[in-house]
């Protein structure tokens, strides 16, 4: 019984991380490289020299990514080790 | 040593190596062949999934796309390198547990029908196909200007080349192949790049000189406020503003990135590891690898076009540097002159009053035969004259395609010829990866699970990898007819519309599969079916039957359609549900348990 209520406390927790990284992944890319765009190229600072929604869109994006997929590995990780999850290394 | 000869050079060690790897790590058994026997480290599974992601389209044309569209083009580096967050956070690690081979074997099992197996291996089918024609053609391409040979024989040798060692190899060899790719891609990218910044913006990192100052000719201005300066007086959009409309811009962008999470020669890359973890940071280390690249191409996109105007707009012919005859001799630069002053002029669609900027009536240059008149192939200042009618309606006179932007840039920056070589070699490593990676793709299709999974299910483990070999010689046949024959005239929108497939018919059903205990396979076929029918049917219409923009749905081009195919499948997929029952028990204890990340190297294979 404990077994299948670990299961699911464990994709609840799993779940609320995709959110969470899937909602940081939508305000970098479509927020401030599309829908706000504009806006942030008049208001916001530039970055170096170039406007920020552009500069977004074209370089700052890529970087979000990339911190996006490190924070899930480390998470994901994290959360493996705490319920138990964790992969023996090419044991089997 | 000649530029031929170092290009020979360059591209014959490469080569080299790529079939000493093939050869020496060549597979064994189907397990081997489909999956490297899932034990590739996860760094070097990075390294060879970006080769195999990065192909000839991106390698030669995105720097040129950024070239040319500039701000739209966002919608190419955010589609293609956000995908990869989708397909790690939402597919592969669950689909690393299920623990099959290949895409359609999930979608067989997960809906327990041989019909949702057969439509997921055609979609893969069309999916690999429409990508592949654009790698031969990209092949094609290098290989017709390496060796003075026309495009066919071009695109022959090269499925020769990929034949023979994907076809030996299986996944082991492509792998280790691509890892070797990988480094020339990366080096022939960024080199040239390196050079170009520290000519135009002092600066020796490409993406810093990019938000720096243009610093030529003693000026000291924004990079950036200089480029939509030059842009705008020329009668082009601004650098940094689109002409797309957010709608599409938006559709797009979506279309790539799920399109991306749901490729199958992408997915199956991530079969290759030995856990879910490593698939985590396996997938983590693909996305370094690429932004390596798609971080610089901006960069090569943004310093070409200013360099490439600088240098040629209002020069007289007779003056322009040698490298422009030398692209002009190959026929990826064209100078029409429509006033007859011999200076090369280059206006966009504002210096016209009928909007227009096209240099010559019709999509590509035609060239007078060899044997024409001398009068008919060589005007005045001894330019190349087109067979095709000049478009006087505008005062533009310069025609280049997208592709020159990376391949002139050694030339345009004054580097010496050896970087030219380099650059042919990741060019080809580009095209080849890709192309292996996705002929794997369809032969496993076609022998695992077409011949072994639904029409001869006692096939042995030796026959299936013969019929797969089999497969990708027929395959790769059919993708050389239409690498010569290419039923678009861009490589990059030859691939656009692979993604559209992917996002509308893999993508929902994958993800439904994962996250939707309760999903049957009458909602999951109708819903495939629905997305695929209508993304095709879309695209074939507006690019192959006249539809027109005005027709367009939203004034969505069929790039981004795919994002509407996409959710018409979410949304026929839950409509039809209700009348298909509830799916079987072990099907939803599979769903279960392919979120729990341990005890993945213990799945079984067949």
């Amino acid at each position: 019984m404990t077994k299948s209520v670990d299961h699911r406390a464990y994709s609840r927790a799993c779940l609320r991380i995709l959110a969470v990284l899937l909602g940081i992944w939508f305000f970098v890319s479509f927020g401030c490289g599309i829908l706000f765009r504009e806006w942030m190229d008049e208001h916001l600072p530039p970055v170096g020299t170039a406007p920020f929604g552009f500069w977004m869109a074209q370089q700052g994006a890529i970087i979000c990514f990339i911190l996006i997929l490190i924070a899930y590995a480390v998470l994901m990780k994290r959360l493996d080790a705490k319920f138990g999850y964790t992969e023996r290394e090419e044991g089997q | 040593m000649s530029q031929s000869m170092l290009n020979f050079l360059f591209i014959g060690i490469s080569f080299a190596v790529y079939i000493v790897i093939a050869v020496r790590s060549r597979a064994g058994s189907t397990k081997e062949y489909y999956t490297a026997g899932g034990g590739v480290s996860s760094f070097a599974n990075g390294m060879a999934t970006a080769a195999d992601w990065m192909s000839a389209a991106t390698f030669i044309s995105m720097a040129g796309a950024v070239a040319m569209s500039g701000y739209d083009a966002s919608r190419f580096l955010m589609g293609w390198t956000g995908g990869f967050v989708l397909l790690t956070i939402l597919m592969v690690p669950f689909l690393r547990k299920f623990g099959k081979a290949t895409v359609p074997d999930f979608i067989g099992d997960r809906y327990y029908s041989k019909w949702a197996r057969g439509v997921a291996v055609i979609c893969a089918i069309f999916i690999c196909m429409t990508y592949i024609m654009g790698q031969m053609r990209g092949v094609g391409v290098v290989f017709s200007q390496l060796f003075g040979i026309g495009i066919p024989a071009g695109v022959v040798v090269g499925a020769a080349i990929v034949f023979f060692y994907a076809g030996i190899g299986g996944m082991k060899g492509i792998t280790y192949t691509q890892v070797a790719q990988y480094c020339v891609m990366a080096f022939a990218y960024t080199i040239p790049a390196v050079f170009i910044a520290i000519m135009i913006t002092n600066q020796p990192v490409p993406q810093l000189g990019l938000i720096g100052n243009y610093s030529l000719n003693g000026e000291s201005v924004p990079f950036f406020e200089k480029l939509n300066r030059i842009n705008v007086e020329l009668g082009f959009q601004e650098y940094t503003t689109g002409k797309l409309s957010m709608v599409n811009m938006f559709c797009i962008t979506a279309a790539l990135m799920c399109g991306t999470a749901g490729l199958p020669h992408v997915i199956v890359r991530f079969f290759t590891v030995k856990s879910v973890q490593a698939v985590r940071s396996s997938a983590c280390w693909t996305l370094v690898f690429i932004a390596v690249i798609y971080l610089t191409a901006p960069a090569i996109g943004a310093f070409a076009r200013l360099n490439l105007i600088e240098e040629l707009h209002a020069t007289p012919y007779v003056e322009a540097p040698a490298w422009f005859r030398e692209f002009e001799a190959t026929g990826q630069m064209v100078w029409v002159d429509k006033n007859g002053d011999g200076t090369i002029q280059y206006f966009g669609p504002a210096k016209s009053a009928a909007g227009t900027s096209s240099v010559f009536q019709g999509e590509q240059p035609i060239f007078p035969a060899y044997d024409a008149p001398e009068n008919q192939r060589l005007g005045t200042h001894g330019e190349r004259l087109l067979a095709n009618k000049p478009d006087l309606s505008n005062p533009n006179e310069l025609w280049f395609g997208n592709d020159i932007m990376v391949m002139a840039n050694p030339s345009m920056a004054g580097l010496p010829i050896w970087v030219v070589s380099l650059l042919m070699a990741g060019c080809i490593a580009a095209a080849l990866s890709t192309a292996a990676g996705l002929l794997l793709v369809l032969s496993t299709s076609i022998s695992h699970d077409l011949m072994k999974k639904i029409v001869k299910p006692e096939l042995s483990d030796r026959e299936e990898v013969n019929y797969a070999r089999g497969a990708s010689f027929v395959a790769l046949a059919v993708a050389t007819y239409f690498g010569i024959n290419p039923p678009s005239a861009f490589i990059a929108q030859t691939v656009a519309f692979a993604f559209g497939l992917a996002a509308s018919s893999f993508f929902p059903t994958l993800l439904i599969g994962i996250f939707s205990k309760r999903m049957n396979k009458l909602g999951a076929i109708s819903g495939m079916l629905a997305g695929m029918i209508f993304t095709s049917s879309y695209i074939v219409y507006f690019q192959f039957l006249g539809g027109t923009k005005e027709q367009l749905l939203f004034g969505i081009s069929t790039e981004g359609i795919g994002f509407v195919g996409m959710l018409l499948n979410f949304a026929v997929a839950f409509l039809v549900r209700p009348f298909g029952g509830e799916p079987p028990k072990e099907v939803q204890e599979m769903v279960e348990r392919i979120h729990i990340p341990s005890g993945a190297s213990e799945a079984s294979h067949h």
